[in-house]
């Protein structure tokens, strides 16, 4: 199908700048694997939400203020006077929770079906980058509020830069802007929690870019072979997308307006003081498997250098994977190490939430030899020996196998 | 789809776990629990007990506590008339000014006025309270494991320390507060107020209304999102409904 417009001012716009044809190409006649399960849904929600977060961001600056003294209070502003101000807040405070459930979800199902395995490599790796500027502008978007949390987050953070030798003292003055997390610090990270989020959006784009150069892996991890194979993304995925993101919606409403406040922590209605500390410094859950890896090693840099580890190993993921068959659906070892990693990541979940005490380092430092083991030696080795399950021949011939079969029983 | 679901809850059951077993770090006391009006799906506060909070609030705790983040204009939606509301801001001074003299200058508090500190700055509360630093109360109800189960607690948990605890000079024993030292008296006692609308002002109905009303005070627009949230939702329930539809119609050709 090629892009023939009717409309005389869109052809003569076209003719000059091919927008709408290269609109048209990547969200209309987009040919898209027949098969997609509704676990693909979650690459057109994370783009929804960094949608979300930017537009209710937009607006809450406005009414925010970046200062030691004013911005607790300014917050409570927001929450109190300024016309539908809580729900804003707490739209962008539950959204950035809501994005890393999609983004999670969206990475496992990259490991579940070898997404990552040539020639998609650098798709998988601007998605880590998205991964990691996420991170970033959400925990400088967490010391915002000034509340106790953010504060001593903001501390504890910033002082692992600290643990590099030599020059880590003149980085963390550097980063704070003087000689403790104060004004200057709080400054510099709202003017970056503004930035980031477009520089996300910038790395969305060469993320799709990428994505439609060889076009989406499926569930049976076979490249598309012909006509077939494949259907035009609109209306197909449009709507299945949709829908998918009508029961997200549900869900994400659940939170916003029933339980605001279940992902946060009470000590963030605190205002910050750089007096008391809290009993338990805890980051926000989307960062507690990490928080585990850094406290599962008694040294300083090690734990520092582990915990940027635990994602920088995942950059070489498509080379430590050794199966030529991207999908679990065919490996049958490798689909229940993939369960295994998954309970393994909940298990660092939840001992980054616990206080460093037995039996919760033992634990700790269990799972993180595991998350180390799975990525840098049983995925390498089980490339080399597992022996994977025939492959269909087309993702049409799958499809069609699957008919009779009970329609549950297929591996979405 | 059905194994997607049957995932999807799995993992979500695990991490619902995971986090509240994270959040769960610090607070192992088991507060006392309350059946509040304004929990729920539906919930609202509870306009009478609040307005007796406000009270309990005004001639309790405000000797020692500010409320600063609430307007004195906003207490109408707890059910307070304007005039009421005029009668409970002008209980308060406030220093305004500079006038056209340039000299600062007393006046009577007004509805957009707000719960005024009790106490010019933080060394002065100190001073006046044995060292300690009484909280400002506006954010009290969120910003505590436990909530409005965690202030019923401690308003009702005073008792005698038990035998062979050490307590400091000046400090008092309560069975929910960290440590169970706490350099706040027992705040209530039997009538400390008298209710207009002839409520018995028990030590247990005080630390219950109280709570609601700084529940409310922490919280003020809890009843308008709750109610946006069932518009929403219902809202959300139906377009779904439209799409999987839509979506079955449109893949009716997909073989």
């Amino acid at each position: 199908m090629s892009f023939e417009p009717k409309n005389p001012v869109v052809k003569w716009v076209d003719h000059r700048l091919p927008i709408f044809g290269m609109l048209h190409h990547a969200l209309y006649d987009y040919p898209t694997p027949k098969n997609l399960s509704y676990w693909w849904t979650f690459g057109s929600l994370a783009g929804f939400m960094l949608v979300v977060q930017i537009v209710t961001g937009i607006v809450l600056s406005m009414h925010y203020t970046a200062h030691v003294d004013l911005a607790f209070n300014s917050v409570e502003h927001i929450m109190r006077d300024v016309n539908y101000g809580w729900l804003l807040r707490y739209m962008h405070a539950n959204g950035a929770s809501m994005f890393f459930i999609v983004v999670y979800l969206h990475i496992f199902r990259g490991l579940y079906y070898g997404s990552y395995k040539a020639p998609r490599e650098l798709l998988w790796w601007l998605g880590l980058v998205i991964f990691l500027l996420m991170m970033a502008t959400a925990f400088m978007g967490y010391v915002l509020p000034w509340g106790q949390m953010s504060f001593w987050g903001a501390t504890v953070i910033t002082n692992l830069f600290g643990a590099i030798p030599v020059v880590g003292d003149t980085i963390v003055t550097w980063l704070w802007g003087g000689f403790s997390v104060d004004n200057p610090t709080l400054n510099r990270f709202f003017s970056l929690h503004y930035l980031l989020p477009f520089v996300i959006a910038g790395v969305v784009i060469l993320h799709i870019w990428a994505l439609h150069h060889h076009g989406s892996n499926n569930p049976t991890g076979i490249e598309i072979k012909d006509k077939q194979d494949s259907i035009p993304f609109h209306p197909y995925y449009t709507i299945k997308d949709l829908f998918g993101m009508g029961i997200f919606l549900i869900f994400f409403s659940a939170f916003l307006f029933y339980a605001p406040n279940y992902l946060g922590h009470p000590d963030n209605y605190i205002p910050a003081n750089p007096l008391v500390t809290p009993a338990h410094i805890v980051p926000e859950w989307y960062f507690l498997p990490f928080y585990a890896i850094l406290r599962a090693v008694p040294d300083k840099l090690g734990g520092v250098l582990l915990m940027f580890g635990a994602i920088a190993v995942l950059f070489a993921l498509p080379w430590l994977d050794k199966s030529r068959v991207r999908s679990a659906r065919f490996r049958p070892i490798y689909k229940q190490l993939f369960w295994i990693f998954v309970i393994d990541c909940v298990i660092l979940t939840y001992v980054g939430g616990k206080p460093a005490e037995e039996p919760y380092i033992l634990i700790g430092r269990l799972a993180t030899v595991y998350y180390f083991l799975h990525i840098l030696v049983l995925l390498p080795l089980v490339g080399l020996f597992e022996k994977h399950k025939p492959l269909p021949a087309s993702i049409s011939e799958a499809v069609l196998d699957k008919k009779p079969a009970a329609e549950g029983a297929s591996n979405a | 789809m059905l194994k997607m679901i049957k995932s999807i809850s799995a993992a979500a059951v695990l991490s619902v776990m995971a986090i509240t077993g994270a959040n769960a770090a610090g607070g192992n006391i088991d507060y006392k629990s309350v059946d509040w009006q304004h929990t729920g799906i539906f919930g609202t506060y509870d306009r009478s007990a609040a307005q007796r909070g406000a009270q309990v609030y005004r001639e309790v705790c405000a000797g020692c506590h500010g409320l600063e983040l609430v307007a004195f204009r906003t207490l109408t939606d707890l059910g307070f008339t304007e005039d009421e509301v005029k009668a409970i801001a002008a209980e308060y001074e406030f220093v305004d000014g500079p006038d056209d003299e340039g000299e600062m200058f007393d006046r009577a508090g007004k509805p957009f006025d707000k719960f005024p500190a009790p106490f010019a700055n933080e060394k002065a509360a100190r001073a006046s309270n044995g060292g300690a630093y009484p909280p400002d109360l506006s954010l009290i109800v969120k910003a505590r494991p436990g909530f409005e189960n965690y202030l019923y607690s401690l308003l009702t948990g005073y008792e005698d320390a038990p035998e062979g605890f050490e307590l400091p000079v000046g400090m008092n024993y309560n069975a929910y507060f960290a440590g169970h030292k706490i350099a706040m008296a027992a705040p209530l006692s039997e009538d400390a107020v008298e209710y207009s609308d002839g409520t018995k002002a028990s030590v247990d109905q005080m630390a219950k209304d109280v709570t609601v009303f700084l529940a409310w005070a922490a919280e003020p627009k809890l009843e308008e999102r709750k109610n946006m949230g069932l518009k929403v939702i219902l809202f959300l329930i139906v377009l779904t409904g439209i799409f999987y539809a839509a979506k079955r119609k449109i893949w009716s050709d997909v073989h």
